[in-house]
């Protein structure tokens, strides 16, 4: 028999730090618990991986943590399902099972010498911080950066704590966004395309890459599209229901392209080239 | 060289492969004929399609994939580790009597599993230890079309020994190299010029009793023009019931779930077949269903046999045209008229232009 990688396998993985990032969202810091597999192991920005509750079962979440920053695994989660519920349960010291990366990523090196402008909606900000970080850890390769981040209310923010540290990073301007006024609240109310529509970033050599929900995501396309970007320089990360995560269940693909494998990231101009079922 | 079998020395040809191989044979089974392991105790019947293929031989209906075990850490009783185990599990195979579109099934699962980025251990590590022999039709029936999709009577893909029915035996052809190791049995012999005759005559008869095959080079391009004609799919939809009798049955149908089971302590991870015609197939847990209804989800379905798994593999289509699907569907839902409906419905464009 022909003994391979078995794509199926998952590797053992100890949660190391748990955060509630809101009411319903918790990050998982988790190690994988072969040294040799954690030391050796390599991801790049935008790539996802199956996290496994043995006896519940496997659901997809994005890594993200930077590759820059390999002290641990970093994976949000929102309860939602059977999964993300038991992962919620889940205390420092238990142990998940790995399959990672699996994916494509976004499309760093391209972007390299380009302004970026990162829309963020909920949950859609945790592939973004990945992207967000790998930038700010090599900052002088990459123009001004404008951050679009909105929530529903400010308490739905995720990553809030790391705030300072993100607008701390050269010519990095944060614009943070709810939708309703909410006592204590020194920023912008507003819904995020139209937030994106008054900062009103020039289209000029910049990369635009937004993650939200499905409603969210079609808005801020149209008030790109209205700011002058064009399709190919519009990215976003897709989500569907996953199961193998290697392009072989047949429950994700969009047409011929299999977002486990061919996605998540794609740009706009790919998009368009698809039939149109997201 | 076509060897010759003598339809009395066949259960004792299969008796001597079984010797080297765990020989999976079409078998009665209430009313049903269907693959299992031939035994003294089963009647092997190849006097009529089987109800099911072989497909479930290589990619069974239900299958370990890994085994887990919670266990107490005796350094620390505090805590629970998970011991996780692969099951990747094959013995040599021989799959005997299956038909030329069964075989062709095989030729599907090898692109689907094995022509791909992350190739699937589990399926290549029983497909090659598996050997199929496959039986050419000489009698074809009314939902047959293998001839409308690449295959034919006696097609050999898929398959490493092909056999023909004549008169008073079997010519025994080898495709394969690993088919050509069966050719040297005892009970086989040389088979005459009549008896290649014969085999051709009759395949030929039933070549001949296929219904003409359309031309589907253009269906991708039309079924992506259809895409966004839910009228079209409604339509075509209208009677399904969402049962997946036509996925289960379905030869190169390999979309699967993942589940976990347990009980106490140990449980294992358990790929099995689903059903892209059920509503949960796609269903996310926001709620949110890219294929919300029936209509998307048979035009997904005709779609990556006729369209995505063309495109993505030079050109096959992902039927086999055995038509259980048609018998089997408990609506009379036809994949022919579908498809045929599909190719034949005009563009909105062009009726645009004739505007």
């Amino acid at each position: 028999m022909t003994k391979m990688k078995n794509p199926y396998l998952p590797e053992m993985a100890t949660i190391q730090e748990i955060i509630q990032e809101t009411h319903n969202i918790k990050t998982f810091r988790v190690t994988l618990n072969n040294e040799q597999s954690m030391k050796n192991f390599s991801f790049e920005p935008g790539q996802v991986g199956q996290l496994s509750v043995f006896g519940v079962g496997e659901s997809t979440f994005v890594i993200n943590s930077s590759p820059t920053r390999m002290d641990y695994l970093q994976f949000s989660v929102m309860a939602a399902g059977e999964v993300t519920q038991r992962l919620h349960t889940m205390q420092v010291g238990d142990e998940i099972g790995v399959r990672a990366p699996l994916g494509n990523w976004f499309p760093y090196e391209k972007m390299k010498g380009k302004d970026i402008v990162i829309v963020g909606g909920g949950i859609g900000m945790a592939p973004l911080r990945t992207l967000l970080l790998y930038m700010i850890d090599n900052r002088d390769d990459y123009g001004k950066i404008t951050v679009i981040y909105g929530a529903r209310t400010p308490q739905d923010l995720t990553y809030s704590y790391e705030f300072e540290e993100w607008r701390a990073a050269k010519d990095l301007n944060l614009v943070l966004t709810v939708d309703n006024e909410a006592p204590g609240w020194e920023h912008k109310v507003g819904l995020i395309p139209n937030v994106l529509l008054e900062e009103s970033p020039s289209p000029d050599n910049t990369v635009a890459i937004t993650c939200g929900p499905p409603i969210m995501i079609k808005f801020t396309l149209e008030a790109l599209k209205k700011l002058g970007f064009e399709d190919e320089n519009i990215y976003t990360t897709l989500e569907k229901r996953m199961k193998c995560g290697i392009g072989l269940c047949g429950r994700c693909n969009i047409g011929t392209s299999y977002v486990c494998v061919d996605g998540p990231v794609y740009s706009f101009a790919k998009l368009k080239t698809l039939p149109n079922e997201l | 060289m076509a060897k010759y079998l003598k339809k009395d020395d066949l259960g004792s040809w299969l008796k001597e492969l079984g010797e080297t191989y765990k020989v999976i044979a079409p078998v009665e089974e209430g009313d049903a004929v269907v693959f299992r392991r031939l035994t003294d105790e089963r009647t092997l019947r190849i006097d009529r399609q089987a109800t099911q293929g072989p497909k479930g031989v290589l990619f069974p209906a239900c299958e370990e994939l890994v085994s887990f075990k919670y266990v107490k850490d005796p350094e620390n009783p505090e805590k629970t580790k998970v011991e996780v185990k692969e099951t990747v599990e094959a013995e040599p195979t021989l799959i005997f009597g299956a038909r030329p579109c069964d075989a062709r099934g095989f030729d599907v699962f090898d692109g689907a599993f094995t022509k791909c980025a992350v190739k699937d251990n589990y399926y290549m590590a029983r497909r090659e230890q598996a050997i199929v022999v496959s039986l050419a039709c000489t009698k074809t029936e009314t939902t047959c079309f293998c001839n409308w999709v690449g295959g034919s009577p006696d097609g050999t893909g898929g398959s490493d020994v092909l056999l023909t029915p004549v008169t008073g035996g079997y010519l025994v052809e080898a495709v394969t190299d690993k088919g050509e190791a069966l050719m040297g049995g005892k009970l086989l012999s040389d088979a005459d010029d009549a008896r290649q005759a014969e085999a051709k005559k009759l395949l030929q008869e039933a070549k001949d009793s296929l219904r003409e095959a359309p031309d589907f080079d253009c269906m991708p391009e039309q079924l992506y023009a259809l895409f966004d004609n839910m009228d079209f799919w409604e339509k075509q939809s209208a009677k399904c019931i969402s049962c997946g009798a036509c996925t289960y049955l379905c030869p190169t149908c390999h979309c699967f779930n993942i589940t976990d089971e347990q009980q106490g302590k140990e449980g294992s991870r358990i790929r099995s077949w689903d059903n892209c015609m059920s509503h949960m197939f796609t269903n996310e847990a926001s709620g949110h269903n890219p294929r919300p209804t029936k209509a998307y989800r048979l035009k997904n379905r005709v779609g990556h046999k006729f369209c995505y798994f063309p495109d993505m593999h030079d050109g096959h289509i992902a039927c086999v045209g055995c038509g259980r699907c048609i018998k089997s569907c408990p609506v009379a839902l036809d994949i022919r008229e579908v498809v045929t409906a599909a190719k034949e419905c005009r563009l909105p464009e062009e009726e645009t232009s004739d505007d």
